[in-house]
């Protein structure tokens, strides 16, 4: 009976989904929450494994080590990258369609620059665990995916946490419904619109050490996330995190038991078929206001 | 200017070009100005749903890329008609095909026009943001039913031998830059009476304020229906000849991002509410791509694209047109 390969399936596709939900929160953060649609954030994700894979070439470390001493590298550039958009579209009012080009162009020159320094070949990182699983019965859990997986969730509890339960994180949610309100309790939402979006920017280091734990890297690895991380944000709910969380557990799950069953060169529509779905149906997604 | 004036004038401008060229007699010229050209179409077309009505197609190479795959069916039907189709139908089809290229440029502009119609309405209703990410979605949909559909190659990829000569044009490729030709005419006339007719001023009210324009009782999806199909015909028209000009057709350079980049910064470069602009947008950027693919490597020509269109985005937002404007306007002041 096909039992415990379906068992397996779902499991691999629970750890992929965790893994999604890393990749995701940052675009929940800055598209969902901000209304920022920063498409280039899968290619900081990949600039992340990048970065892991020279450090762990050079010095041997961790990868999720090298992320955690990146993150401040990331929150700047995240700044950086939210003054200049700022000053060039928000502050004019709406105009959407030039800050998307922006982003557009972020995406691709980051890929073309990561293009000419690395070249195209396959990178990946040495870490000992990566060859090895942990067996349970008949249910089979290899280290690849279950480090990232949980270091994964344990990002998300605290990101959520951070969110719901401090001064700041709580503007941050506020700022999306109500910026001028914000500004009457003495709260500059360009501010904390500058700290949310540097938070997003830095969650891409670490979905960056994660994938390329997972799976070898090549420059434009970023594309295949493109759709996926909006897929699953759209899915969630825009601005929900624990939205986000159960659309990507759910993506994971499908898109495993589907390459299981129907072979790996189908997954990718899943998961676009499912979006077109969503907002088609249900534009507001599962957990969405 | 009439538009039949208007049309008149880019047919001469295009014969003088193509004799220019054939005086010269380098087929080379030939080969990179099909590219250029294809991105005028290209460029074009996205503006009609870009810079008229401000929705966002990240998905081009999606549309482009149907009109590719349609010829490479078409030709691979041709092909292979004692295999796959049914005794009865055999000698009809055989009467029919191969197809002379034109009409299938006309199939791939009704597939991916057909295609338009269907994402509009599954995503128009929507802000303009889901648009865009939807054009995405779609386009990655599209390419892994592409590299799952063996019959046109699958992800190993097609080869499409064009013939060697056509009477008077002589060479293939000088054949495809004429029909290239006539496409951009058609681009550009199209896209000049949209710009000049009420559906214009709809679309230019569907950029300015969606809301505003549903109120005061323009038909607003009914337009932006319209603005899709159009602008995926043009697509799929400018990728039907593109599997005779290249002569192998994978789904990674079908569906190249580049294009979808290309035909975002031109527009975006050149200005993207005048005609014009697309056009200037993709002369300059594809004539300079040209170059640095030639003189330097191709992976610095995306960089320069990538720049640019972040630095036009920035410092000029209205593109080339937009400072000639401007620079014109500070001299009639002075």
């Amino acid at each position: 009976m096909q039992f415990d390969l379906l068992i397996n399936a779902i499991i691999a596709g629970l750890m992929l989904g965790a893994f999604y939900a890393a990749v995701t929160s940052g675009i929940s953060i800055s598209f969902g929450m901000l209304d920022i649609v920063n498409i280039a954030h899968p290619g900081f994700i990949i600039l992340g494994s990048y970065i892991a894979y020279i450090v762990n070439v050079q010095l041997g470390a961790d990868p999720i080590v090298i992320a955690i001493v990146a993150l401040p590298a990331f929150y700047a550039l995240g700044s950086i990258i939210y003054e200049i958009y700022y000053r060039s579209f928000e502050k004019h009012g709406q105009d959407s369609l030039r800050g998307l080009a922006f982003f557009f162009g972020l995406l691709f020159v980051t890929e073309v620059v990561l293009n000419m320094v690395f070249g195209v070949d396959y990178r990946s990182v040495n870490v000992p665990y990566i060859g090895g699983s942990l067996t349970i019965g008949w249910m089979e859990f290899p280290i690849r995916m279950l480090v990232p997986a949980v270091v994964s969730i344990l990002m998300f509890g605290g990101l959520q946490i951070y969110l719901s339960r401090t001064f700041i994180g709580r503007a941050v949610m506020a700022v999306s419904q109500d910026p001028q309100a914000l500004q009457l309790m003495a709260v500059d939402p360009i501010r904390i619109k500058r700290i949310a979006f540097s938070i997003s920017l830095a969650t891409a280091s670490m979905a960056g050490a994660f994938l390329i734990i997972i799976q070898p890297v090549i420059p434009s690895s970023g594309r295949e996330y493109i759709g996926r991380v909006f897929a699953i944000c759209v899915l969630g709910g825009l601005g929900s995190l624990p939205g986000t969380l159960i659309a990507a557990l759910l993506i994971g799950v499908i898109e495993s038991i589907t390459s299981t069953f129907y072979g790996p060169s189908w997954a990718p529509a899943v998961s676009f078929g499912l979006l077109l779905l969503t907002l088609a149906v249900r534009p507001s997604g599962l957990l969405g206001r | 200017m009439r538009t039949s004036v208007f049309t008149l004038i880019l047919i001469l401008i295009s014969a003088a070009l193509y004799f220019a060229f054939r005086t010269i007699g380098n087929d080379y010229l030939f080969f990179a100005g099909y590219t250029v050209l294809q991105y005028v179409v290209m460029a074009t077309a996205w503006n009609i749903l870009g810079g008229y009505c401000g929705y966002v197609n990240f998905g081009s190479a999606g549309f482009f890329a149907i009109g590719v795959y349609s010829s490479v069916f078409l030709h691979t039907l041709a092909d292979s008609i004692d295999d796959v189709v049914p005794d009865a139908l055999q000698a009809p089809l055989h009467a029919i095909f191969p197809l002379p290229l034109p009409v299938m440029v006309v199939v791939g502009g009704i597939v991916a026009g057909l295609v338009g119609l269907g994402m509009g309405y599954l995503t128009l209703r929507l802000r303009g943001v889901f648009f865009a990410i939807a054009t995405l979605a779609l386009a990655v949909v599209m390419e892994t039913v592409i590299v799952n559909w063996s019959f046109v190659g699958g992800s190993r990829g097609a080869y499409v031998i064009p013939p060697n000569d056509v009477p008077f044009f002589g060479p293939y490729i000088q054949f495809l830059f004429v029909l290239m030709l006539i496409l951009v005419v058609v681009a550009l006339v199209t896209a000049r009476a949209i710009e000049r007719s009420k559906l214009g001023v709809g679309f230019a009210t569907i950029r300015d304020d969606e809301l505003a324009a549903e109120a005061s009782g323009v038909p607003t999806l009914r337009l932006k229906l319209i603005a899709t199909v159009v602008s995926g015909a043009l697509f799929g028209m400018a990728g039907a000849p593109f599997p005779y000009y290249i002569g192998y057709v994978e789904p990674g350079s079908a569906f190249n991002l580049s294009y979808a980049v290309n035909s975002i910064a031109m527009p975006m470069i050149g200005g993207t509410t005048f005609w014009a602009g697309p056009l200037i947008g993709a002369l300059l950027l594809g004539t300079l791509q040209q170059v640095a693919t030639v003189t330097i490597s191709s992976a610095v020509n995306l960089l320069i694209v990538g720049l640019l269109l972040i630095g036009f985005v920035i410092l000029a937002p209205k593109g080339i047109v937009g400072l000639w404007q401007k620079w014109m306007g500070k001299r009639a002041k002075s």
